[in-house]
């Protein structure tokens, strides 16, 4: 048993068709195992987080009572984005366990939508949002050292705190990026195959080697991403990350947690009261 | 690809008596099993060895899946493993029934109506040759249906209901069966459930890769027809490229109440358009109180193919499939084929 199904296509050539569904439980029980061992680690293991450094009160003073994390788009984005892809792993996976439902339509829809929304976030991200704000930095992986080495009981300086995003977050965005993207490309490729409303059919776009690798690729992104939404969800619900879920839905969290975990000047905000309007 | 050999692949041949160890046979080999009634859409499979089963049930030996029983509300229940001959001779179900006399005496052959169960004629496999062939198409567990491109020989495939493969049901008295409102009871390893005659079939949005809601250890004991449509006004039709021993293209089962000339309920089922046999409910709905006439057929089959979507090939079902209708309601002189 393999990680890929094989066939013979009608001019003998054999040809990858699609994953083993198998792969759907080795990812699921992943996913599961990997929050089990982190709620263990977190509850009896963890150490408190410590950082170095502190603002002056100067820089204090210029912070708000409620910083701005989340610009209603941004958390529009989010939420459609979540929606659509909590609808494309329902819709794809579930028939696939014995919950039988006309499960095709909804898939594309679901995944138009999700193409939608991700060329929405490219472009917003881009262009108005701090693009770099995402992706890890000098800082991150010196301050990902230094964790490390005192997580193994080495002599090394506490961190500084993080910028707007911890170097988790950005790697997160980064599996999700390469297994979203990879969703999304062989998806409106597979539409093709199907009857919708945008392109006519056309099984022969492709041969039948390359249209199973796109299969192949299409299902192993779709079961990472059960491992990947499952661990997102897990930690959006953990206690100590709740202010940082609360911002995505109100857009901004407290001065205080702001100041405990987030460096001013890695992330800078503006003296405002408002709430929301931030990147 | 499909070679005849002749020669089966090795498998067990289970023989049960009864329908209780058939069952637990089912249950214990799982999708390793297949179950053999008349033979004759299994054996095409076997000798084709397309499919390869570790085990076969065959229940020849059953006595108690046989049979034609009268029911106390008036109806009858056969037992799956009655044959096609059984049903279309017995006199209850030809005086009160004659639907699904005339649907099943319609299918194939009369050797293989000799043969053949109304278990294995409701409950057969496609026939689209690509999907026979062994191809690995999208009913196969494959990714592709070689009958829905521009080349493809898709002449007796769907005009209505198809997603992502496009092979029709096959039956001829299924049809009959949903038009008389039969129950299919099925026994499992949590023991019997009757389900509605409609609702034993399914499209491929559902599972794409079977054409009815049995799975591996599921086995069909009977159907029952309800004594609702005992005497009713009938009409079947059958469409085929030769007149006997052949697959319909479509058929048409219609069982109408009509008092004074006009329709006061109906039930309207075509086959061979779509994967499942499809139950023409906004039909049945529009003709309700309308006299049972030309013009009233005329409409009704202009409904009944709103929809359809032809492939390269088959273009030719929709006035087909519209004429059906319009002479199952109005009576086979209001659209002749001439």
């Amino acid at each position: 048993m393999g990680i890929v199904q094989w066939a013979t296509s009608p001019f003998g050539q054999v040809v990858p068709i699609h994953i083993a569904w198998i792969l759907i439980w080795v990812f699921a029980i992943a996913g599961l195992a990997f929050l089990v061992v982190h709620a263990i680690w977190a509850r009896y293991f963890a150490a408190a987080e410590e950082f170095s450094g502190a603002p002056s009160a100067a820089v204090v003073a210029t912070v708000p009572a409620e910083v701005p994390r989340h610009s209603f788009a941004a958390r529009m984005f989010h939420w459609i984005m979540a929606a659509s892809m909590l609808t494309l792993l329902v819709t794809a996976f579930l028939p696939k366990v014995g919950v039988r439902f006309p499960w095709v339509t909804y898939h594309w829809i679901a995944g138009a939508v999700l193409t939608v929304s991700i060329i929405f976030h490219i472009v917003h991200a881009t262009f108005f949002m701090d693009f770099w704000a995402i992706w890890p930095d000098k800082e991150d992986i010196e301050d990902a050292t230094r964790r490390l080495k005192r997580f193994m009981g080495q002599d090394a300086p506490a961190p500084r705190r993080f910028a707007k995003y911890p170097l988790e977050n950005k790697m997160y965005h980064g599996a999700i990026l390469l297994t979203g993207l990879a969703v999304i490309v062989t998806g409106v490729f597979m539409m093709f195959r199907v009857r919708t409303a945008f392109f006519p059919r056309n099984p022969y776009l492709f041969g039948d080697m390359t249209w199973g690798m796109m299969y192949v690729l299409h299902g192993l992104a779709g079961v990472s991403l059960i491992a990947l939404i499952m661990i997102h969800i897990y930690f959006a619900l953990r206690p100590e990350k709740l202010v940082i879920t609360k911002s995505m839905v109100f857009g901004s969290m407290p001065k205080e947690y702001y100041l405990e975990h987030h460096d001013p000047e890695r992330w800078t905000v503006e003296a405002t009261t408002s709430k929301g309007a931030s990147a | 690809m499909a070679v005849i050999r002749d020669v089966m692949p090795a498998f067990d041949l289970l023989q049960p008596t009864t329908a209780a160890d058939a069952q637990n046979l089912l249950q214990q080999h799982g999708s390793d099993a297949w179950v053999l009634a008349g033979g004759l859409d299994s054996f095409d499979w076997l000798k084709d060895r397309i499919r390869k089963p570790k085990v076969v049930v065959d229940l020849s030996g059953v006595d108690e899946l046989r049979g034609i029983r009268p029911a106390s509300d008036g109806g009858v229940e056969i037992g799956a493993m009655t044959t096609l001959t059984e049903v279309v001779r017995n006199p209850i179900i030809k005086e009160r029934f004659g639907l699904l006399s005339e649907g099943a005496e319609l299918a194939a052959s009369p050797q293989i109506r000799n043969q053949g169960t109304l278990g294995g004629n409701v409950s057969q496999d496609a026939r689209c040759h690509y999907y026979r062939a062994g191809w690995p198409c999208y009913r196969a567990g494959g990714n592709i249906c070689y009958a829905d491109t521009p080349e493809g020989r898709n002449r007796e495939h769907a005009i209505l209901g198809a997603d992502r493969c496009v092979a029709v049901n096959p039956s001829d008295s299924a049809p009959a069966l949903i038009a008389l409102e039969a129950k299919f009871v099925i026994r499992s390893s949590k023991g019997e459930r009757v389900v509605e005659a409609e609702d034993y079939f399914i499209g491929p949005g559902i599972d794409i890769t079977r054409l009815n809601i049995l799975k591996p250890g599921d086995l069909l004991t009977a159907i029952r027809i309800p004594a609702t449509w005992a005497g009713a006004k009938f009409y079947f039709e059958k469409i085929r490229d030769r007149n006997v021993w052949d697959f319909a293209l479509l058929n048409i089962a219609a069982a109408m109440k009509v008092s004074g000339g006009n329709i006061d309920a109906a039930r309207i089922v075509v086959n061979g358009a779509a994967a499942r046999p499809l139950r023409l409910m906004a039909v049945e709905d529009a003709i309700k109180g309308k006299p049972a006439n030309a013009a009233t057929g005329e409409m009704a089959g202009k409904l009944a193919v709103e929809g359809a979507v032809p492939l390269q090939f088959n273009a030719y079902k929709i006035p087909l499939m519209r004429n059906l209708v319009k002479r199952a309601i109005g009576g086979v002189e209001v659209a002749t084929w001439a």
